[in-house]
């Protein structure tokens, strides 16, 4: 019976993990950024989309839309204020602006926090489920929003497989991630191959925060630990690889759920976090790393 | 251009006048009347982004508006200093030691977090300044007064202590829940410093009202996953879970709704005390079952249902419970300076100790130095014993006590037992 339980609440968790990492290690792939105010821009999305379906009444999937779409904005107010200016700076040494990127990042990442607590106070807010009721699988309640987030957020992993795989603009990303030079020299703007990735960014981050939200609730003060548990699981996986950070995510989702549910709740975390620390000390570039 | 310039001198002159007469003014105005003297201040230190200490400089602003109305305290205006502590304990400890120094505060209302108010407590000793928590509950903070009265009798314990929280939830269990068929309960408390003795005196006293605890849980504040904490007690097969929680209330509340655990949630929920909680968890919050100081359309005292009102009229929501308890605490305050004619902070202790008050929450008396619980406010019949509200259908229903009640229990269909 609990193994069942864990079977499915780790399923849903993971899922919704594997989403939120798997934007923030194509960004790295393809443009070398770390976003560190990735969580930020998770929780942007879920406050505002749930303002919008309250406040606004814009009801749940109302809601859901405006707060993707503000994930979206967020991803490219990232760009465009913080990355762009970093990237292009002259008086930055080449060297040292992925330092100067993860620094910028964080930072702005906790100005949106700070920000946001003031306007929408550090409460945690949740989404009306986008479907109610409850499934019973096998003996195991479990509520069919639950199902519906795990059914999409494959959904929308499979689409980015195509989108990457199948069609030219993905291919261009792919070959961004190769050899950047290499593109540009073929007269590829890559200007516009990033602001692609950002576009993808801000929608699977802006989604998977909604949908958080609408699974166990959002507050502005997981920013920090939503950032925390999407590096982690980018790190297990191997920097930049996808497939990496898909399967990272479930082992990350199902350790938390396991560790939950047969040892304490309270020591969630702290067996992925070992897991963590080993992998960078005896296979530093991941599970499916190549660098 | 002669126009303008005729018009412009016209300007100058008027203005010169209205200098003139303006200096007039100020130099009358002395003569004619005593000067105002400065307004008296009382610090607030208080959670803004919290719900339930949002309330705390709400109605702290509403009771000095409400004793300026009436002409202030011995001819001063009381002026409320409001500080955001971030719900941190040094950045409140840092807030005190500013409304002492820089703002020359006569007393302060500060917190519902027993960490935060814990930490100020010293200062309080220090500083010589009168502090009262509208809203923490541990019993640590009664506990130091007792024991090093001369050191620490400035804090006073303007709420119940967690002991006697939890001795109006087995009050409440005793009259409301036993006679439902509920045999047994789990215990699931956030872990914190008011829920120790929370806790202690519910393994104390369930079993006198008739539940059984099948089990203890402690969680940490910051789960957000409360999924295989209710799988447990469902596994244990109780048929109440009694809650201890007030830094979280959002999530475990919705998960609880979400996933239909069939069991009833009855005890202390502090986040559900304030009505922005309905909307905060989308209706998941009805048949939930809290304690708190008070309730809408529940007289107390006479000032009950027209500060009720005023605050929801005034702010949209209902104020938390420790928005009650501090708009009374304010007006304690005054009367103390009033007794004490001035803000000695041993006069107005003094004072404070012969509180016998009729405020929102009920009659409101403070233990005296040879209780156990000096200076917290005393708890039972005819004082204040609290009240329990059920959320229903968007209102908070009051459920007890039985003289005050307005309706009857009534639980989501997803919920088996109690029936």
């Amino acid at each position: 019976m609990t193994a069942l339980q864990i079977l499915i609440d780790g399923f849903a968790i993971s899922a919704l993990y594997a989403l939120a990492a798997v934007g923030f290690t194509l960004m790295f792939g393809v443009s070398g950024v770390l976003n560190l105010s990735h969580g930020a821009i998770m929780v942007v999305a879920a406050l505002v989309g749930w303002w919008a379906a309250g406040t606004l009444n814009l009801g749940v999937y109302g809601g859901t839309l405006v707060g993707i779409l503000a994930g979206l904005a967020a991803a490219y107010l990232t760009y465009f204020i913080v990355v762009r200016p970093i990237q292009r700076s002259r008086k930055i040494p080449r060297e040292e602006t992925e330092i100067f990127l993860l620094t910028g990042t964080l930072l702005w990442g906790i100005m949106i926090q700070v920000a946001f607590a003031a306007i929408f106070s550090d409460n945690p807010v949740t989404m009306r489920p986008l479907i109610g009721g409850i499934a019973t699988i096998a003996g195991v309640r479990t509520p069919w929003n639950e199902i519906m987030i795990a059914v999409l957020c494959w959904v929308v992993i499979g689409l980015l497989w195509l989108l990457i795989n199948r069609t030219p603009a993905g291919k261009q990303m792919l070959a961004a991630s190769i050899n950047p030079r290499g593109l540009t020299l073929l007269g590829f703007d890559l200007s516009r191959i990033y602001l692609l990735v950002w576009t993808i960014y801000g929608v699977l981050a802006g989604g998977a925060g909604v949908l958080l939200a609408s699974f166990l609730g959002v507050s502005t003060a997981n920013a920090g630990q939503l950032t925390a548990s999407a590096f982690s699981i980018v790190v297990l996986g191997g920097l930049g690889n996808v497939s990496g950070s898909l399967i990272a995510a479930f082992v990350v989702g199902y350790l938390e759920t396991i560790t939950a549910y047969l040892i304490a709740p309270t020591l969630r975390p702290v067996p992925a976090l070992i897991l963590l620390v080993l992998v960078i000390y005896f296979r530093p570039q991941g599970l499916l790393g190549r660098r | 251009m002669t126009g303008s310039t005729a018009s412009s001198r016209l300007a100058r002159r008027a203005l010169a006048a209205a200098g003139v007469l303006g200096l007039g003014l100020t130099l009358v105005v002395p003569c004619s009347a005593p000067a105002a003297e400065p307004p008296i201040k009382i610090g607030i230190i208080a959670e803004a982004s919290a719900v339930a200490g949002a309330s705390i400089a709400r109605a702290a602003q509403m009771g000095a508006d409400d004793i300026n109305a009436h002409g202030g305290v011995l001819g001063r205006q009381v002026e409320v200093v409001i500080y955001d502590n971030h719900s941190s304990a040094s950045e409140s400890v840092r807030a005190f030691q500013r409304a002492a120094s820089e703002d020359h505060v006569a007393a302060v209302i500060g917190s519902y977090i027993s960490e935060v108010a814990l930490a100020i407590e010293p200062w309080s000793g220090r500083l010589k300044i009168p502090f009262i928590t509208p809203g923490a509950a541990s019993t640590e903070i009664s506990r130091h007064v007792h024991e090093d009265y001369n050191t620490y009798k400035y804090t006073f314990h303007g709420w119940l202590t967690s002991a006697f929280i939890a001795q109006s939830i087995c009050d409440f269990d005793h009259d409301m829940i036993v006679p439902m068929h509920a045999k047994t309960t789990v215990v699931m408390s956030e872990d914190a410093a008011w829920t120790t003795p929370l806790d202690a005196r519910f393994l104390e006293c369930l079993p006198k009202a008739g539940l059984k605890v099948l089990d203890h849980i402690r969680f940490n504040p910051d789960t957000t996953d409360f999924t295989p904490i209710f799988n447990k007690i469902e596994g244990e097969h109780a048929d109440v879970i009694t809650t201890g929680i007030s830094h979280v209330g959002v999530q475990p509340t919705v998960q609880w709704h979400d996933q239909h655990v069939p069991i009833a949630m009855v005890g202390q929920s502090s986040q559900a005390t304030t009505s922005s909680f309905w909307k905060d968890t989308n209706g998941d919050a009805e048949g939930v079952i809290t304690a708190t100081a008070a309730a809408p359309g529940v007289s107390f005292g006479p000032q009950t249902i027209p500060f009720t009102n005023a605050y929801e009229k005034r702010f949209g929501d209902s104020p938390s419970y420790a928005g009650y308890s501090t708009y009374d605490e304010l007006h304690i305050i005054a009367d103390a300076i009033k007794k004490a004619g001035g803000t000695d902070p041993d006069k107005m202790v003094a004072a404070m100790e012969q509180t016998d008050y009729v405020g929102t929450i009920g009659r409101i008396k403070f233990y005296g130095k040879n209780d156990q619980y000096t200076h917290a406010i005393e708890y039972g019949p005819g004082l204040v014993s609290g009240c329990f509200i059920q959320w229903q259908k968007g209102k908070q229903v009051a459920i007890w006590p039985k003289d005050k009640s307005l309706g009857k229990i009534e639980f989501p269909a997803f919920i088996k037992t109690p029936r």
